[in-house]
């Protein structure tokens, strides 16, 4: 199978599902509006009780909304291929001469895409609020760049979750159970100085806080500061692991 | 140019398929025949490189089903009882979605794709969704969809399961169509009008095993030919109609008292009417309706299990 027929797949199921993005526009207020919705509450409910060090809540803020969006939407990538499976298309593809590989990559790069709206939407929405970004088209690349890299890894784990589940409803509950705890548990909204040192421990280490702080970083004028580096290898790490997984567990679900 | 030998196939503890052998030469229609949870679908995935038998060997257009599944892929056609469409995308879109994937040219595959259209009488819905399509729309569209590259093998699962009567038939002309132009069919089906029509020959099966083989006119002796039917007005008279059919036809009669019917196999149909009607007369038997109809499937199976043609749902086509 060459690679050139490898991304001439991948862009044919990238189409059908930026087809089914235009016919259900639906699919996006994950993307647009409930992130809007975020960056609005968070910006004036919490913006003048939590006092931030060098810099304006909102501006603190960003970085956190930014990824948390971004973790919803990759893992949200697992709900939308167990939609897929339920439908008699996945059978019709499998039948077909095609590299099957593409019905996931066709998935997680459209779930890219997606990403990518999100940050655009946020970005706007936090500059009307007030978010001053201070790291320049530089700063504001690695930032986008790492948010994107991190969000594909974590499509990549819906994509195992998606093919091991038996429902799209189940997955939904386990991704608030999971995601939403890693959110709070970490730097994103609120500096970690003031949680129990179990709770900080644990929300210093893991990966969520560590790309917030990199994105916070570089969006603030850094360049990327401490956690920049093992946020690379926590995002490059997932995908090494979760593209076979996932690749795998769909295999094995398809194929019964 | 479809040879399986042996295939066996369990899914936990169910056995879907016992060993089965099947043969369809070129350019000919082979149904298989039996009710749900025979192992009909499973046949066709295993055929169709969707699922691998635990074991046996299948061979498709020369190529080893198991080893080549990619060549084979591109070999064949699959349409089956649950239309395998993308909802959200037009007709054509679909169409075009899977000439792509056959690597045909952007081109090339519009005009494919419209060509399709324009044969399966799908031209003004080509545009609008797939979620409006009725019933028989959807599947012609999938026979469409299976045909785009043109296979030499199409695979058929259950192609009018569902279907109304007259959707039915045209899903028959464009079968006919396709055999006329030289192309390797395997269908299966539940109904054996169905078979009757369409197969060169059939092949009945049965928890997963073979348990007749043959052309439509074989099986028919096998089993006994049409039938004569009659219905009565009062339930006190289905035993007496019973002694008048079983008398006229071969074999015994069969009741079925709900429905107050009564029939039997007949050898020949010459004259055997008006005799039924003018002896049940006679015996004092009010009669509603009679007339002819060919076997069911369920006396299909009476006749060469002695069991009904039972449903049992196990056959998970996941």
């Amino acid at each position: 199978m060459s690679l050139r027929w490898w991304i001439a797949d991948s862009i044919e199921m990238v189409k059908r599902n930026l087809r089914h993005i235009r016919r259900t526009p639906e699919l996006l207020l994950d993307v647009t509006l409930s992130p809007i919705m975020f960056v609005v509450l968070f910006r004036f409910v919490f913006g003048g009780a939590i006092p931030i060090q060098g810099t304006t809540y909102v501006n603190f803020l960003m970085a956190g909304i930014f990824v948390q969006t971004i973790a919803f939407a990759g893992v949200y990538t697992g709900v939308l291929l167990a939609n897929d499976l339920k439908n008699g298309m996945i059978d019709r593809f499998r039948s077909l001469p095609m590299s099957q590989s593409t019905v996931l990559t066709g998935r997680t790069l459209t779930d890219l895409l997606r990403a990518m709206l999100a940050v655009t939407v946020m970005w706007v929405v936090g500059l009307i609020v007030g978010f001053r970004p201070e790291g320049g088209v530089l700063g504001a690349a690695g930032a986008i760049g790492l948010m994107l890299l991190f969000g594909f890894a974590l499509s990549w784990i819906g994509v195992a979750m998606g093919a091991f589940v038996r429902t799209p409803e189940a997955l939904q509950g386990l991704i608030f159970m999971t995601v939403f705890p890693l959110t709070f548990a970490s730097s994103a909204f609120v500096p970690t100085d003031t949680m129990p040192d179990w709770l900080r421990v644990f929300a210093e280490h893991q990966p969520m806080t560590l790309v917030v702080n990199a994105v916070r970083d570089l969006t603030l004028g850094g360049s990327g500061g401490p956690d920049l580096l093992p946020a690379v290898i926590w995002a490059v790490g997932l995908l090494i692991i979760f593209f076979p997984v996932g690749l795998a567990l769909y295999r094995r679900r398809t194929s019964q | 140019m479809i040879r399986v030998e042996g295939l066996e196939k369990h899914f936990g503890s169910t056995h879907a398929l016992r060993g089965i052998d099947l043969d369809a030469a070129e350019g000919t229609i082979l149904c298989v025949l039996g009710p749900n949870g025979a192992g009909k679908t499973t046949a066709v995935r295993i055929l169709a490189t969707l699922i691998r038998p635990d074991a046996g060997s299948a061979e498709v257009a020369g190529i080893d089903v198991l080893r080549h599944p990619g060549e084979v892929r591109a070999r064949i056609g699959l349409a089956g009882q649950y239309a395998a469409l993308d909802e959200l995308l037009t007709g054509r879109e679909n169409l075009e979605m899977i000439a792509r994937l056959f690597r045909l040219s952007g081109a090339t595959a519009r005009h494919r794709a419209a060509e399709l259209l324009e044969r399966f009488e799908l031209v003004d819905a080509a545009d609008r969704i797939v979620k409006t399509y009725s019933g028989g729309m959807r599947r012609r569209l999938d026979l469409g969809g299976a045909l785009v590259a043109s296979p030499p093998v199409l695979f058929l699962d259950e192609p009018t399961t569902g279907l109304d009567p007259r959707s039915r038939l045209s899903m028959w002309d464009l079968i006919e169509d396709l055999a006329k132009g030289g192309t390797t069919m395997l269908m299966t089906t539940q109904y054996l009008e169905e078979a009757d029509r369409l197969a060169d020959d059939i092949v009945v099966i049965d928890h997963g095993k073979v348990i007749a083989r043959g052309t439509a006119a074989e099986l028919k002796r096998l089993i006994g030919g049409e039938r004569l039917q009659v219905t009565v007005d009062r339930p006190a008279d289905l035993e007496r109609a019973a002694s008048v059919l079983s008398s006229l036809g071969e074999g015994p009669a069969h009741v079925e008292a709900e429905e107050r019917r009564v029939s039997v196999a007949i050898t020949s149909v010459d004259g055997v009417l008006t005799r039924a009607v003018r002896e049940l007369d006679a015996a004092g038997v009010a009669v509603d309706d009679a007339g002819f109809r060919s076997p069911t499937l369920d006396e299909v199976f009476l006749n060469l299990t002695g069991h009904p043609a039972e449903e049992t749902p196990t056959e998970a086509a996941t």
